[in-house]
């Protein structure tokens, strides 16, 4: 079996900012990580791969030439191969242009049973670069799944929403977005981690992978940013402490009455 | 943070790196739970050694990852005691148990037993304490007698850390009653061989995450080809693993201690009293002082001692017994501090001080209690200078 992986390096969330006069994010000094739910895709590949003698775990990235620190990060935990999509001429791409490029890439691999994305970037938070992808490759897709078993060339997959989950069966090659309930992503082996150290990764260019080159970055992509912005601080409030519950309680349902808000 | 630069290779910064990202993020979510419940910290373990990190001490020909350096193992020994020495004595009596075999035993048995060992999917744990025979080890009456290709142990081995959870078990046995020290034998014995039994966990005041266990051998069958070494060589191969092990206790304290010290200061510079943090005063902040002295100290001489082992020094049993005492000794004044600067708060579990204190007793008790640690030490002075004086 072969599962190919895509993930995105975003800035650690924790620590970033917007810049209130340009409305972009403000990235300097701020360490990038594996988006959190690429790694839980990674893991279910990983798992998949203790699970099915024989299998194969390919990851991909689309990135500047530092993104490479990702795929380091998987070959750490166990990737077999690993993929760099890195051009200028993808500069820019949105979830369109990018969905597009991931999908020449996966082209040109093995062709895969399996392509697994996080459920969504931590840094756009779009969810939509999994669904696309498997919509340009022309395969099912299921998104938000959180537990995966494969047999005979099926897979049996768990579809979660907010109040239960759906049972689904869906044939080989198939995409899935996973969820973070999915599992605990593992740490990098030491071996592993020796071994990405000596990791030379040659790029993938746009020529490489066949994509159109009219089809990629930001010129071809529908998108347009209109403005980011950190939304105001709440500010105000009451604050009451240190009564009986009974008294809260009573005060609050006063308050609350007086502004009609019950 | 500013540190001292030990000279560590880079490994070793890989090691402390790779543990202190595990430990933070495995094992302090769970530590004070496996302290109250007495779990066994059994997924840790095994996440451990998927990350290729039990074989650290075990050389690359029997799967492991040790090539001259034992700073890698010490320092994730150091890292994991920063959050739960209950969880780094349970990954460290692998090496404790395992000790015998890499210094005494045949290529055979070391082919056999070791890579299991490394690669994480067995376990295991040293047999040596008896109810009666603690400090002065050399009594222990489980006996082993040979039959045919077998050997016939029986008896009881007591506080057993590992025991019941790991696989293989480097256990002592009296093979000859008249020769005393020079009758005890050391044999390889496995979970499941005929008349091995465990008793009851222990109820202990700390490390309650660590198994201790009883073993109870009831004419338990064990190969000959089990027995390292030759018959009576077992009270060598126990002492000589304590030499290189005891730097390992050590290492949970200094571990423990900066643990402590973390929190402590931390709080200090929070905690306000009368209008200002309490790190403020004079007197507290001369307190972290000496207690940050202290686990510096201790540090440097238990490193000193590793690299002085590492590199092929003979006469190292006094200063693997000057780290393991003083290392303790400085882990158990440090967390008692460290409850101190917590005040009431630090008295109550829901701040993790109070289980650093717990924790600390056993430093200066086992793997041979402080008393014996100075014991070595003055004898190695008497030897020493006596040969001086002789010139």
């Amino acid at each position: 079996m072969h599962i190919v992986v895509c993930v995105k390096q975003v800035p650690n969330t924790t620590q970033v900012r917007i810049n209130p006069e340009t409305n972009t994010l403000v990235r300097d000094g701020v360490e990038s990580i594996m988006n959190p739910f690429d790694e839980n895709a990674l893991e279910m590949a990983l798992q998949l791969k203790e699970k099915h003698a024989g299998t194969k775990v390919t990851v991909l990235t689309m990135g500047p030439p530092q993104a490479a620190e990702v795929l380091k990060e998987a070959v750490g935990r166990g990737a077999d191969a690993v993929v760099l999509l890195c051009d200028r001429a993808f500069a820019g791409s949105d979830t369109w242009a990018t969905s597009y490029a991931l999908s020449t890439a996966i082209g040109k691999l093995e062709r895969p049973d399996l392509v697994l994305f996080g459920k969504q970037a931590i840094d756009g938070d779009t969810a939509q670069v999994g669904p696309g992808v498997a919509d340009w490759l022309g395969i099912p897709c299921i998104a938000y799944a959180r537990k995966i078993e494969i047999a005979g060339g099926k897979a049996a997959v768990e579809r979660a929403y907010e109040d239960g989950y759906e049972k689904l069966e869906v044939a080989l090659p198939c995409a899935l977005t996973v969820l973070k309930e999915a599992n605990v992503p593992r740490m990098a082996s030491l071996r592993g981690k020796m071994a990405a150290k000596k990791l030379g990764i040659a790029p993938m260019t746009a020529e490489a992978s066949g994509a159109d080159p009219a089809r990629l970055g930001l010129n071809a992509s529908p998108t347009r940013v209109v403005k980011i912005f950190s939304p105001p601080p709440k500010t105000g409030g009451v604050k009451w402490q240190g009564e009986e519950p009974a008294v809260m309680a009573q005060r609050l349902a006063d308050t609350l009455r007086e502004r009609k808000l019950i | 943070m500013a540190e001292l630069n030990y000279g560590l290779s880079e490994l070793a910064q890989e090691i402390r790196g790779m543990v202190r990202e595990f430990a933070e993020s495995r094992v302090k979510p769970v530590r004070a739970e496996l302290d109250e419940t007495g779990h066994f910290p059994t997924e840790i373990l095994r996440e451990l050694g998927k990350m290729d990190l039990m074989g650290l001490y075990i050389p690359a020909e029997y799967g492991g990852t040790f090539e001259g350096d034992s700073m890698p193992n010490l320092i994730a020994v150091e890292e994991l005691s920063r959050i739960c020495i209950g969880v780094s004595v349970s990954f460290a009596a692998n090496g404790l148990g395992a000790d015998p075999i890499l210094i005494g035993a045949s290529e055979e048995q070391k082919k056999k037993y070791l890579p299991p060992l490394a690669s994480g999917e067995k376990w295991a744990a040293y047999a040596l304490t008896e109810p009666n025979a603690g400090s002065d080890a050399g009594s222990i009456r489980t006996t082993a007698v040979r039959k045919g290709d077998k050997y016939i142990l029986n008896g009881t081995k007591q506080w057993i850390t590992n025991g019941g959870e790991a696989d293989i078990y480097t256990v002592f046995a009296v093979t000859d009653k008249n020769r005393g020290a020079r009758g005890v034998s050391c044999f390889i014995v496995e979970k499941g061989m005929p008349g091995f039994k465990f008793g009851k966990k222990e109820n202990k005041l700390g490390i309650r995450a660590s198994a201790t266990r009883e073993l109870i051998f009831e004419d338990c069958e064990v190969p000959a080809a089990n027995l390292i070494g030759r018959e009576g060589t077992g009270f060598i191969w126990a002492m000589k693993t304590f030499d290189v092990s005891r730097p390992g206790i050590a290492a949970q304290a200094v571990g423990l201690a900066q643990g402590a010290l973390d929190e402590a200061v931390l709080y200090a510079k929070v905690r306000e009293q009368f209008g200002k943090p309490i790190i403020a005063n004079q007197g507290l902040s001369w307190m972290l002082a000496d207690m940050a002295t202290k686990v510096e100290t201790a540090r440097a001489l238990t490193y000193a001692t590793v690299q002085s082992i590492d590199r092929g020094s003979k006469d190292y049993s006094k200063f693997s017994a000057m780290c393991k005492v003083y290392a303790s000794d400085v882990a158990m004044q440090v967390t008692t501090d460290a409850v101190q600067v917590f005040g009431g708060y630090g008295y109550m579990k829901e701040y993790p001080v109070e289980k650093m204190m717990r924790d600390a007793k056993i430093l200066q008790i086992y793997e041979g209690t402080n008393q014996i640690q100075r014991d070595i030490i003055g004898l190695a002075l008497n030897k020493e200078y006596g040969a001086v004086a002789k010139k």
